[in-house]
């Protein structure tokens, strides 16, 4: 790493909200010593802590990194994992890796498509569900799987997801 | 720490160990666990407690045993017997299992060629040690590399053993590991760094992330290991966002190895010092390549940068750094332990030891396989796969993702090196073997990967941001059924341009999966552009004349 920069001196960034959740975000920057190179590992941690990286966020990361706002922005929008908009209450990401595209992933992605009217990376409009496509979860063996809100599941079929998705529904009516 | 105290806490892990009648080794990595196999653990938990034969049964959470595709699978020591596809119900039978027959419907046979067809060097302790006890590692003889390295060699001897062995990098480029070391250690630098690459990001691969989750201290170890023969001290695993059990299980192991004096100031009382930080990646594809993934650590867009200058000279911050991938680091402390030339006795003449693949796709055995280097596709695939389900007829198997190729029938019983698969127009690659049957369309195959390389084109050089772009402009055309023959021409050309003019691996192999098509199944090309038809009847091809003009 490069020399530690002066850190101590620095008049102290002050966050965007009174919002307690900044000062897991703060945590995170303090470990790395204020250090630029910690910019990712801090984005992760916003994304962690509020769900997605808005404007606000990444002045404020900017800032007390003393990282350009534009190096930011370009780190955020390079990088799948972050995203700008919040996500859906509930989350389901369909593998497109090779062994689940072979398997019949992309008739799970397009049962989903159809059914609620949205494509990867998009969110229903009332907010319900997020619909995102990963590159490869690693779990080729168990082809083709999808994520349902952090639950893995495999050898799945678009009927079983649809119907993962309608529990959803259901759960959330009740 | 020291040396003698490690050996007196392996001992009494052993003998821990050994006051147990029988092991139940639960697999926790993730196939099983989405199998359900943490319910299977508790239940079996429960079960020996009900039964009050805690004191003589071990019920264990390991890593992985490796026939994914039967999760989750339990292995009984030292009886040797495999059950899958157990359920919770099972375990009151699985626990009378011990005192009196096994229970038969559950029982994989061990004689199965899927397992007997293996060998076991990276893997040796899948299966057989909890991966979240330091404690485990210790007592299968694990850290005795680092042991040996620290005391009875110095880093050149060190450096000497590997290029020994004949080790060649794992990640899929199968450089020589020892000529690696070897520039890093002559380097000047006024700090050095070791970079353990574990962003896995072939589709169809998950080798790295089923070492990591299956015995984590093995890589830290040879880690170590690199750090002493190079000179470095301080280390990174650039792991993927995507694989949270081994991040979780990472950083548990650093934790433990820092609480023995494993990592840290002054390993084991000697003068070595190393410590080792985590970096999870955050989706991008690109930055499994070397000079991305660098920038990636310094918190910057994941872009690559011409080489020369070589990372061993130039690297992290502008020092010299070794970067190597997660299943070369694991095949250190075995190569340190036995020797050298033990490990030069496997395999080929010009690739050696073994190496993992990630089987998946249409064969009835899906799932991890470590395999001596020179055996052949078709024992991988009809022997160890156990063939292709319901009848169908094998097509192809798809070698080093998006930057291999497919290869096709003739050549099953190639021996599976380094050279013999980039002869035939594929690559080793990483280790992710897809198999292909007669329901698979190639040029849909060609297209899904050159979409993948599209959409993870980080934009910096011209031919593979744009290149890649009409690449799969051309095979849209083609699988619409609105392709000419000359496009296939144009295709060639193209793949020519962007192989030869990109900037980084990504770009430069991203043709590959065109290519080896091309000169394989061409027949199905011409079949969607002449016939507009798709012969394996999976591109919705529309009838001739709904073609716009």
């Amino acid at each position: 790493m490069p020399a530690a920069a002066a850190t101590l001196e620095r008049p102290r960034v002050t966050p965007p909200s009174d919002d307690k959740r900044w000062r897991i975000v703060e945590a995170t920057m303090r470990r790395h010593g204020y250090q630029p190179h910690a910019l990712i590992e801090t984005l992760h941690t916003v994304q962690e802590t509020f769900g997605y990286i808005d404007e606000d966020a990444m002045r404020f990361v900017a800032q007390a990194l003393r990282v350009p706002l534009s190096q930011v922005y370009g780190v955020v929008t390079f990088y799948h994992f972050f995203t700008l908009k919040p996500q859906g209450e509930h989350i389901c990401v369909v593998c497109l890796g090779t062994a689940c595209y072979i398997k019949g992933a992309p008739q799970i992605l397009e049962a989903i498509e159809r059914t609620y009217g949205i494509k990867p990376g998009e969110t229903t409009k009332d907010g319900k569900l997020s619909l995102l496509a990963a590159r490869c979860l690693g779990a080729c063996g168990l082809a083709p799987v999808a994520v349902f809100d952090g639950q893995v599941v495999g050898k799945l079929t678009p009927e079983d997801a649809l119907k993962q998705i309608r529990r959803w529904e259901e759960d959330d009516g009740r | 720490m020291t040396v003698d105290e490690l050996q007196q806490l392996a001992l009494k892990e052993q003998e821990a160990k050994q006051r147990y009648r029988c092991r139940i080794n639960v697999c926790v990595a993730t196939g099983c666990i989405m199998c359900g196999s943490e319910r299977v653990k508790e239940a079996i938990e429960e079960a020996v407690k009900a039964r009050g034969l805690e004191k003589e049964v071990l019920v264990q959470g390991v890593g992985c045993l490796g026939l994914c595709s039967a999760g989750p699978m339990i292995y009984v020591e030292p009886d040797g017997i495999i059950y899958h596809k157990v359920t919770p119900e099972d375990a009151p039978a699985i626990v009378q299992g011990l005192v009196s027959t096994p229970v038969e419907r559950l029982i994989c046979p061990p004689d199965l060629p899927f397992f007997k067809r293996q060998m076991k060097i990276v893997m040796e302790n899948s299966g057989t040690i909890d991966p979240e006890r330091i404690e485990d590692y210790i007592a299968v003889g694990g850290y005795q590399a680092l042991i040996k390295a620290l005391t009875e060699m110095s880093p050149s001897e060190v450096i000497e053993e590997v290029t020994k062995s004949g080790l060649r990098g794992r990640g899929g480029a199968g450089y020589p590991t020892g000529l690696k070391w070897s520039t890093v250690a002559k380097a000047n630098g006024a700090r050095k760094f070791v970079i353990c690459n574990a962003d896995e990001g072939d589709p169809g691969a998950y080798m790295d992330r089923t070492i990591l989750e299956s015995d984590p201290h093995r890589v830290l170890e040879g880690m170590a290991i690199a750090a002493y023969a190079v000179g470095a001290q301080q280390g990174f695993i650039y792991v993927r966002a995507e694989y949270p059990l081994a991040i979780k299980r990472l950083r548990t192991a650093i934790r433990q190895a820092e609480r023995l004096n494993l990592l840290g100031n002054n390993i084991l009382g000697t003068t070595f010092s190393f410590s080792v930080e985590l970096r999870i990646g955050a989706g991008a594809f690109v930055c499994g390549e070397e000079t991305a993934l660098m920038a990636s650590i310094e918190g910057k867009r994941g872009t690559p940068r011409p080489r020369p200058p070589y990372p061993a000279e130039y690297g992290l911050w502008g020092y010299p750094t070794l970067i190597n991938n997660v299943e070369t680091f694991a095949n250190i402390p075995p190569i340190i332990r036995n020797g050298g030339e033990w490990f030069a006795k496997i395999g080929t003449e010009r690739s050696k030891g073994t190496k993992v693949f990630a089987l998946a796709g249409r064969v009835v055995n899906t799932g991890l396989i470590e395999v001596p280097m020179g055996i052949t596709l078709r024992e991988i695939v009809f022997d160890i796969g156990g063939g292709i389900p319901e009848g169908k007829r094998f097509k192809a198997v798809q070698t080093g993702g998006p930057s291999g190729g497919c290869i096709p029938e003739q050549f099953l019983d190639l021996p599976v090196d380094y050279e013999s698969l980039t002869k035939v127009g594929s690559i080793m690659g990483s280790g992710g073997m897809i198999v292909m049957d007669e329901t698979s369309c190639m040029v849909d195959v060609a297209k899904f990967f050159v979409e993948f390389c599209m959409s993870e084109s980080c934009g910096k050089c011209v031919p593979c941001r744009v290149g890649t772009a009409h690449l799969y402009e051309l095979l849209r055309r083609i699988t619409a059924g609105e392709g000419t023959m000359r496009d296939l021409e144009l295709l060639e050309e193209l793949c020519d341009l962007v192989k030869s003019a990109s900037l980084c691996g990504l770009g430069q192999t991203a043709p590959n999966p065109v290519l080896s098509t091309l000169r394989y199944f061409r027949h199905e090309y011409e079949a969607h552009i002449l016939d507009k038809t798709c012969p394996a009847g999976v591109c919705a091809i529309r009838r001739a004349e709904e073609v716009p003009a």
